[in-house]
């Protein structure tokens, strides 16, 4: 290669010097990402490789399907009870199980919960330092912060001796010399477009956010018992509810549920008042940087999650619709069937593992997990010191899911575009009004920052339902329906022999589906399909590029010795690397290499 | 029996004075250290119930309410001390958040750094912290358990701890009857060691 046109229509061109940021900092897992620039720093060639081995069936297959969202939830650091529910889902899928409609509204509060979370820890812990100056935020000055504040939010956190409390807090922490948690960004660079005073205030509000946490993890102690790691039951959910004065030890009392219910109040205010204006605050001074679009503005896909009846994954039922958009085409939006055989297929031409033949792609159901390492003809370095990959052969751990053969983006932008092209009214009209307001176009959404605000803005939209489907649940209840699980075929005496099913739904970071066979009570096989697998996905036989890669190309560089722009693309996906190694020198920094060749 | 990991009445992180925490992935073979000597403590000692032993996986900064709350934090894990395979260490007090930055593998080692440096931003460093560490034998082992060098240190190891808990002036005494898990009983050693596929060897 030199320069090529995708099937997908980006151009590819790897005759500038190469760039390498191995790990990048700031994600779960490991990811390494290799840049071709041109003579003017702009990234013309892009590859993205997951350097970490993967593979459930290694550690499932023979085992009781009723365990299995236990291996699951540790497949990832993170998103922990979204990988359990897709476990639960995909063997009722298999076992023919009806959940109780009180299981489906647990299992709704505890995934909009986990998506809040997740983005907002996301947005101020992983992603702000990206826009954030958090050094500059000491010159600032506390009392134009204090009117900055009270401009946009009618947060009461806003006085100027509260910011400037925060301020000498940050002072101390950052003159005690371990930067620790700061480490790793690019203080000072020009490519940070904020004044002073808007630093303090994001930095604050990153100390807010740790509160926030604080608070929402209760959620999902109430009803999953623990956490981390909440329980979870194939059949419902694994908590009684009583709420007569004499119940029993252990149950959902009303007094938990109005915790939940002050939570939801919290989590609605946190978001409305902090999150989301910030966010509008932050990208009002980078209207200019509208890089980062990527495969957004072509193809987007969704499974769809919550489902506002129980049993029911149609569009009928989801409240944050499923789809695929192809081609930009907003105005048709296709079925997606996650049990179609030609639907959602993975290759591995690129992929470090082998089948028996690498043209075709393969559904999840007959997938096959056969590792096979080794580095491409013109990669540089040796097989356990990589200096360049070679994305002309296999370079990555991550096989290349593709939706009729087409490469994906998955996500909140994906979700929201969907939504959007489905005329889903609270959506559009959250989405319109936000644009109006910050005189954007609809366009404005392809790009890293629409991937960012889309999070944001969907946070507020998951805050609201919330409390929807509280008062749903609370209304059933008191109806005298207390059911959170059936148990009636708990027992595998009551199976058919050879059973497959698939558990679908939304992650924080995307679509994520689990595939599961049965034989003989055991798993047979046993795969997952993740986010960050469709998003960092190496190329495909036909030649088209991944997510990531395509969000990469065509954005300028400040300085290629700080990878800053790359950080903030690829963070905008939220990555999520399951299983993965992080380097660390015995000083205990982070050895992020740059290299340029 | 106990009731490890269900919830006070307030399902509150402030409920606790003391953390136990142990962490790492039991998926990755000696990752899984820190999990299975919190299960061991948990099976053999009762603690006052503003003590949580907590299994907390790789969870990274999602621990951090769980951290900040705690005025005391012991934590077990496996760490790349450079030593031979098998080599257990207590570490102490500022020292804890360097050798959390040790070289090794998994991902929640960065976090857990991490987690550390934010409390102490946010002002709720816990005033106590202690480190049990085993030197790995052998990680990327996906679906593999302990190594012996390893498994034959959870013992002395949750020895450590007790006397640890003690000079912190905890009240530990020994059960018989503790049939509370810190985790999922499908990812209970034995059913976890038992059920693994047969594969012919290790993952590359």
């Amino acid at each position: 290669m030199v320069s090529v046109t995708t099937p997908d229509g980006f151009n590819l061109d790897d005759s500038g010097k190469r760039v390498v940021v191995d790990p990048i900092c700031r994600i779960e897992g490991h990811l390494r990402i290799e840049v071709n620039l041109d003579e003017n720093n702009i990234i013309r060639n892009a590859v993205s490789s997951g350097t970490m081995w993967r593979g459930l069936e290694v550690i499932l297959q023979g085992r009781d399907p009723r365990d299995a969202w236990a291996f699951t939830e540790r497949i990832c650091g993170v998103c922990t009870g979204v990988h359990a529910l897709q476990s639960v889902r995909a063997v009722e899928d298999a076992l023919g199980i009806e959940i109780p409609t009180n299981a489906n509204h647990i299992r709704n509060l505890m995934m909009l919960a986990q998506h809040i979370h997740d983005h907002v820890v996301h947005f101020y812990h992983l992603h702000a330092l990206d826009w954030v100056d958090v050094v500059s935020a000491l010159s600032a000055d506390p009392k134009a912060t204090s009117e900055l504040q009270q401009s946009i939010s009618p947060w009461p956190k806003s006085s100027p001796g509260y910011f400037s409390d925060v301020q000498n807090r940050l002072k101390k922490f950052v003159e005690s010399g371990q930067l620790g948690i700061f480490a790793n960004a690019y203080w000072g660079s020009p490519a940070y477009k904020l004044p002073p005073e808007a630093n303090l205030m994001a930095t604050t509000h990153y100390l807010e956010a740790l509160d926030f946490q604080k608070e929402i993890v209760k959620i999902h102690t109430i009803f999953g018992g623990r956490n981390p790691h909440p329980n979870w039951v194939v059949g419902g959910m694994p908590c009684s509810i009583n709420i007569e004065d004499a119940g029993a030890v252990g149950a959902v009392n009303m007094a938990w549920l109005n915790i939940v219910s002050d939570l939801i109040d919290q989590t609605i205010d946190f978001v409305d008042q902090v999150y989301v204006p910030d966010l509008k605050a932050i990208a009002s001074f980078y209207k200019d940087w509208n890089y980062g679009g990527g495969l957004s503005s072509k193809n987007v896909l969704s499974y769809g999650e919550f489902p506002a009846y129980a049993n029911n994954h149609t569009n009928a039922s989801l409240m944050m619709p499923a789809g695929a958009i192809l081609n930009g085409d907003l105005s048709t939006v296709h079925d997606v069937d996650v049990r179609d055989p030609e639907q959602v297929q993975e290759f591995v031409v690129h992929s470090w593992y082998e089948y028996p033949d690498e043209a075709v792609g393969l559904h999840p159901w007959d997938g096959i997990t056969d590792p096979r390492y080794g580095l491409g003809p013109n990669a540089k370095g040796t097989r356990t010191n990589i200096e360049q990959l070679d994305e002309g052969g296999k370079y990555s751990w991550l096989k290349a899911p593709r939706w009729r053969g087409n490469a994906m983006e998955v996500g909140p932008l994906s979700r929201y575009l969907i939504a959007y092209a489905r005329g889903k009214e609270d959506i559009k009209e959250q989405v319109d009004r936000t644009l109006a307001e910050m005189d954007l176009p609809l366009e404005a959404l392809f790009s890293t920052l629409g991937r960012t605000a889309a999070r944001g803005l969907e946070s507020s939209w998951q805050a609201h339902k919330m409390r929807e489907v509280y008062d749903e649940m609370m209304a059933n209840i008191k109806r005298g329906d207390v059911a959170t699980a059936n148990m009636e075929k708990f027992d595998p005496s009551t199976w058919e022999t050879d059973v497959k099913g698939v558990g679908f739904g939304e992650a924080p970071r995307g679509a994520l589906g689990h595939w599961v066979h049965i034989k003989d009570t055991k798993i047979e096989n046993y795969q997952c399909v993740v986010p960050t697998t469709w998003n960092a996905s190496p190329r495909d036989p036909a030649g088209n590029i991944g997510a990531y890669e395509a969000s990469l190309l065509d954005t300028p560089m400040v300085n290629a010795d700080q990878p800053l722009e790359i950080l903030r693309t690829v963070h905008s996906f939220d990555p999520c690397l399951a299983c993965s190694t992080h380097v660390i020198s015995h000083e205990g920094e982070e050895l992020t290499t740059i290299k340029i060749r | 029996m106990k009731t490890i990991d269900s919830i006070p009445a307030d399902g509150n992180p402030d409920a606790y004075e003391t953390l136990i925490l142990g962490i790492g992935n039991v998926l990755w073979a000696d990752e899984g250290f820190g999990i299975r000597a919190v299960g061991t403590l948990n099976e053999r000692y009762e603690f006052p119930d503003n003590v949580r032993v907590m299994d907390g996986g790789t969870q990274g900064i999602f621990l951090l309410p769980w951290v900040r709350a705690a005025k005391a934090l012991l934590i077990f894990d496996a760490v790349d001390f450079n030593l031979e395979p098998g080599t257990l260490k207590l570490i102490e007090g500022d020292d804890v958040p360097r050798f959390m930055g040790v070289k090794k593998m998994s991902m929640h080692q960065a976090g857990f750094q991490e987690v550390l440096s934010t409390a102490e931003l946010s002002g709720d460093l816990p005033g106590r912290i202690a480190l049990i560490g085993v030197q790995p034998e052998l990680l990327d082992d996906y679906g593999g358990s302990l190594r012996d060098s390893v498994r034959q240190q959870v013992e002395p190891a949750v020895q450590m701890a007790v006397n640890v808990l003690t000079a912190w002036g905890i009240d530990v005494a020994e059960t018989s009857d503790n049939a509370a898990l810190v985790g999922p009983s499908a990812l209970d050693i034995d059913k976890y060691e038992q059920g693994r596929p047969d594969f012919g060897g290790t993952t590359p």
